[in-house]
């Protein structure tokens, strides 16, 4: 167990009585610009307040991957790879970074988890403030992220369980596909409005529904 | 525009993705307080102007994030090869 000041950034409500807001707090479900979910083309939503933990290792030491693989239930991906276990999400980042996103609530037990199985050189942070999680799901998320993204999200290249960060509008976005329909995106908080603002507009041809969770 | 293959990426990647970062392989002096003002001003600003094959730094700004090296030929802009931080060029 390193020697370091760990804390729960979720505090609990009710002895607290703290206020948490989601980057897109004042974003209502009310844009709707299309009165049919089931025929809409884009399903925008917010996972809101989820847990962001970012693992920092080296990926050829053993007993760096034996720990993390103890905790998760699964090794760490691979280059451009996301994995879906049970309630949690890993994403591969950069050959020494994984970006590890669970519920809001779990996120303090599970960074101490971490912390206690490994050893040596390694980087834990807990970044859920500062970013948020954007899932898009339907028949035309394709058609927006062709409009948002330099990258190419032609089935050929981009495959269910890839993720890349790339370019999002004139920000940046960790995109994930989950799904044949199903793509998610990792954006910062700073971008949260101006990327909202973007895919609404962008889904806005094709019918849009925004889901609140 | 180029399309760059990154090392720690493993594949090629629109040139808007990367910030080039200057010319590869100089090394920092291991004890910059021995060195004369003259010396340490050469070590900071002094940089090749090379026509044909040159070595540069390329920065996966919008990506992975990792300083690489790129073998790039000034005259023409092909890119001959791109290799990872702590590597020799093969093209040279
Ligand atoms: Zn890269």
């Amino acid at each position: 167990m390193s020697d370091i000041a760990v804390m729960d950034q979720v505090p609990d409500s009710q002895e607290v009585n703290a206020k948490a807001e989601s980057p897109l707090f004042h974003i209502g479900a009310g844009i709707n610009t299309h009165k049919d979910a089931n025929s809409a083309g884009v399903l925008l939503q917010e996972d809101k307040l989820a847990g962001h933990l970012l693992i920092r290792g080296n990926r050829d030491d053993e007993a760096f991957n034996i720990a993390i693989n103890n905790v998760l239930g699964t090794g760490l991906p691979k280059t451009l790879q996301c994995i879906y276990v049970d309630e949690l999400s890993i994403r591969w980042v950069s050959p020494d970074e994984w970006l590890v996103i669970c519920a809001g609530d779990k996120v303090y037990e599970l960074e101490k988890r971490l912390r206690a199985a490994v050893q040596g050189h390694y980087a834990i942070v807990n970044v859920s403030g500062g970013q948020t999680l954007l899932v898009l799901s339907g028949d035309n998320v394709r058609d927006v992220l062709m409009k948002s993204t330099a990258y190419d999200v032609d089935d050929s290249n981009f495959p269910v369980g890839k993720v890349v960060t790339s370019t999002l509008a004139k920000s940046q976005a960790i995109i994930c596909r989950r799904n044949e329909d199903v793509w998610e995106l990792v954006i910062r908080r700073s971008f949260a409005d101006y990327i909202w603002l973007w895919l609404e507009d962008a889904s806005r041809e094709f019918g849009l529904v925004v889901n609140s969770k | 525009m180029f399309y760059i293959y990154c090392p720690y990426c493993e594949e090629h990647r629109e040139e808007e993705e990367f910030h080039v970062v200057g010319q590869a392989h100089i090394d920092r002096p291991l004890d910059p307080d021995s060195l004369s003002d003259a010396e340490w001003a050469k070590y900071l600003y002094m940089r090749k102007n090379t026509r044909g094959l040159y070595q540069e730094q390329w920065l996966h700004a919008i990506g992975c994030r990792k300083f690489f090296n790129m073998t790039r030929d000034t005259v023409t802009y092909e890119i001959k090869e791109t290799y990872k931080v702590g590597e020799q060029p093969t093209v040279v």
